[in-house]
């Protein structure tokens, strides 16, 4: 199996941040298609393990991808730069004060059980979350500034775990 | 029995000939098998005209078994040597079953899985589980005039690794071959989805005799991609059963009960459950083995108040997987109905409130499970062509390893896409540390006492270095069956070890060879015949499909390739004309390991058509 392929070219894409989503999922269905290990199960057992070896990468390439932050990450390891390395810790003043706000709000939200607040805040941290990649986009495939890529992929990630930190407060308030 | 179709040499079998493969729903409650007949999914029925068949065992001391009908009507009089919904037990330990003490049966703790003491000795659930699929098995071979080649059986998508790997033990035992283990929603929305032509999200809710699934789906240009699923592997129609048990006993003010008065009340409370969905009032009447009698009046109402609880706890797992689709409930174009429990018109109303649409019931919610997987089986065997679709499941629980501390560090997350592979670095934390213990948890808790143990295996021989300084490649790799497979590797030394996660509840391959041979004692089958049968069928497919390859693809090898090729395949057509199984077995064997490389070689073309854009032919 060729694994030298980058995950870009194995989509047939550009090696970009900036993505056409639907490109990407055509392109996956049709690589599972063709090589999806259903595709084999009346097939003799050698291509039965090449075609789940395929498959796992195809998949591990596409959620890569349509990931934000792993797509991110992956840009800059094919620049050589270690992400989310545990010595890259510099973040903005302003950012990390804007997290402690929206921690105060996720706190509030729960202690007071206010699923409404809770909605509000979702709809901010998933706009945030959207311009900061469209930031990246524009720091990766136009500034190729990769230092401040770096940050801007470091800060998407606390993102997540804000928007899942949410998620763990619906449940408690739901359940 | 029907001949076997044997092709002449060099040509190929794979087109033109009809390939029996079927489709199994091994329910809690029920089973049921289903094949594709003309284009069509079809429930195959017994002799009596019956489709489903209870999942009932019944042991008798001289080591005969009754499935089905014949085993039901006997668990009130024979409650111990009678086994009722075994599949709540795959897979599971005494201390994962909380309403053991209300069931009649003799357990025995053992490692890992739970066994159960009957007049014929001690069974585990798998052996339980292979008795209904082996009758499933005879009725499709009879009514199909043939042996199978496979059968696609569907397992909930909440099962975890221990109660797949038991399903597909149990299959086993039964003399199945197991094309895939199929995930019961996704199952359910095969029949669905191709029949509606349906493009969208669509969430099924699976509520079964004994557990409950919630699977989210998009369906796009003939892919079934699953987006998330949640559950509970202990929440099905059998606690329903268990509320009005319970309201009986209130209302009985019963002595202690025996364990048949027990059962008999379980049946009476199943009966009651079922008449409610018809009518808004049942009268109860019981008379017990002590001479004991009930008789009251059970309300729709109050049957729905006694069981609220239930019904909301389905609801906390389908917002969650809802979440982890990053879907709102608007974006849910359907929903789909399955299992038995949904009948119940409180369920169908929770679910109708909160998808703020009336559910999908149109198929019969007992059977669009099997005919699901058999429409599958269809085309995991190849009997379709051109126009087939691709499932893409995920896995249900998250796999980790047992950090310092008693912590698990995930690996795998849930709801990620199958097959895949994933690995993790670990070092040591000793200077001299020369072993390493790895423990596999699935589960999404913090603490690994909180989740499921799966495995524990032993890398041995690291040379000793400074703490921290090894570098321990763990790799997890998960089969689109959702079966995981673990190594371990120590990166500068090579130093290797593995463990397919199977034997977590003592179940090895010698144990599965000594239940088999305790298996056929009692039955007509020559094992070594029917063994010999299917090594032969097996190198006979094994070839066909070699010179199908050969055919189309031989110019991807040269010429002392091809020849090493035609050896290996001679070399297996001389052995099939003796009746040395496992030799056979070997030659098959060499005949994979010689076709490795052209695997690759194909495969690599497939995809450069595919990135081409090409529209592929299909394979086989």
């Amino acid at each position: 199996m060729d694994f030298t392929r980058t995950h870009f070219e194995l989509f047939g894409l550009p090696t970009a941040y900036a993505l056409d989503r639907d490109k990407l999922d055509t392109a996956y269905r049709e690589l599972q298609n063709a090589v999806h290990p259903d595709r084999f199960a009346a097939q003799p057992e050698a291509e039965q393990r090449v075609a789940m070896q395929w498959a796992t990468q195809v998949n591990e390439a596409y959620q890569t991808l349509k990931h934000p932050v792993n797509r991110g990450v992956y840009l800059l390891s094919l620049q050589g730069i270690d992400a989310l390395h545990a010595g890259n810790t510099h973040m903005a003043p302003a950012f990390l004060m804007q997290q402690m706000e929206w921690r105060e709000a996720i706190d509030e939200a729960r202690t007071g059980k206010r699923v409404d607040a809770l909605d509000a805040l979702s709809d901010d941290l998933r706009a945030a979350h959207r311009r900061i990649e469209a930031q990246l986009a524009d720091l990766l495939d136009r500034a190729h500034d990769y230092t401040a890529a770096t940050e801007a992929v470091r800060q998407l990630r606390f993102m997540d775990k804000l928007i899942a930190e949410v998620g763990d407060v619906y449940e408690e308030l739901e359940g | 029995m029907a001949l076997l179709q044997i092709s002449e040499p060099g040509m190929s079998t794979a087109p033109h000939q009809h390939r029996l493969a079927v489709g199994i729903d091994l329910g809690t409650t029920n089973s049921l098998v289903a094949t594709v007949r003309s284009g069509l999914s079809v429930v195959l029925d017994d002799e009596a005209g019956h489709s489903l068949l209870p999942s009932v065992v019944r042991y008798h001391a001289d080591g005969r078994t009754d499935v089905g009908y014949g085993a039901l009507s006997a668990q009130n009089d024979d409650p111990h040597n009678t086994i009722v919904s075994v599949k709540r037990f795959m897979g599971r330990g005494i201390a994962d079953i909380d309403d053991i003490a209300s069931l009649p049966y003799r357990f025995v703790d053992a490692p890992g899985m739970v066994q159960l003491k009957t007049a014929a000795g001690v069974k585990s659930p798998v052996e339980v589980s292979a008795e209904i699929l082996k009758v499933l098995r005879q009725r499709a071979e009879a009514a199909m005039g043939g042996e199978l080649v496979g059968a696609v059986i569907t397992v909930p998508a909440y099962f975890d690794d221990a109660q797949r790997q038991a399903t597909k033990d149990a299959a086993q035992m039964a003399g199945l071959n197991v094309l895939r283990l199929l995930n019961e929603p996704t199952a359910a929305a095969i029949a669905y989805g191709l029949d509606n032509a349906s493009e969208g999200i669509y969430a099924v809710y699976d509520l079964g005799g004994g557990t409950f699934d919630i699977s989210i789906l998009k369906l796009s240009r003939g892919v079934f991609e699953v987006l998330s699923t949640n559950g509970d592997s202990a929440l099905g129609g059998d606690d329903f059963d268990q509320r009005v048990f319970c309201w009986m006993l209130e209302q009985g003010r019963f002595a202690p009960l025996s364990a048949g008065d027990t059962r008999l009340l379980l049946t009476k409370a199943r009966d009651a459950k079922e008449a409610l969905t018809e009518h808004t009032e049942v009268r109860v009447t019981a008379v017990l083995s002590t001479g004991e009698m009930m008789d009251a009046t059970l309300t729709q109402a109050d049957f729905n108040a006694m069981t609220a609880s239930l019904v909301s706890k389905t609801l906390a797992p389908t917002r969650k997987a809802l979440r982890d689709a990053g879907l709102a409930v608007g974006e849910v174009k359907g929903v789909v109905m399955v299992g038995g429990s949904t009948r119940m018109p409180c369920v169908r109303q929770a679910v109708a409130d909160l998808f703020k649409q009336t559910p999908l019931t149109n198929l019969d919610p007992d059977k669009v499970v099997a005919l699901g997987a058999a429409m599958q089986a269809d085309v995991l065997a190849g009997n379709r062509a051109g126009d087939d679709w691709l499932l893409l499941d995920v896995i249900p629980l998250s796999l980790g390893l047992e950090t310092m501390g008693g912590l698990t560090e995930k690996v795998i997350p849930r709801n990620t896409t199958i097959p895949t592979a994933r690995a993790q670095d670990f070092t040591t934390f000793k200077d001299g540390q020369t072993a390493m213990s790895v423990h596999v948890m699935q589960g999404e808790r913090e603490l690994a006492a909180d989740c499921r143990s799966l495995a524990r295996f032993e890398l041995r021989g690291i040379p000793p270095m400074v703490a921290g300084a090894a570098r321990i490649r763990v790799t997890f790799q998960v089969d689109a069956d959702g079966l995981l497979s673990v190594s371990a590797r120590e990166q500068s030394t090579g130093v290797e070890a593995s463990v397919q996660v199977k034997p977590s509840y003592g179940l090895g391959d010698e144990d599965i060879t000594r239940m088999l041979k305790d298996a056929f004692t009692h039955a007509k089958d020559d094992m070594f015949a029917r063994a010999l049968n299917e090594q032969i069928v097996d190198a006979q497919g094994l070839i066909a499909a070699t010179r199908a390859a050969l055919a189309e693809d031989g110019a991807l090898l040269d010429a002392e390739e091809a020849a090493a090729v035609e050896a290996s395949i001679a070399a297996l057509e001389t052995l099939i004309g003796g009746t040395d199984h496992q030799a056979i077995k070997r030659g098959v064997e060499a005949l994979n390991a010689a076709t490795t490389e052209f695997a690759q070689r194909r495969m690599d073309q497939n995809v450069r058509r595919a990135l081409a854009g090409q529209k592929l032919e299909t394979f086989g």
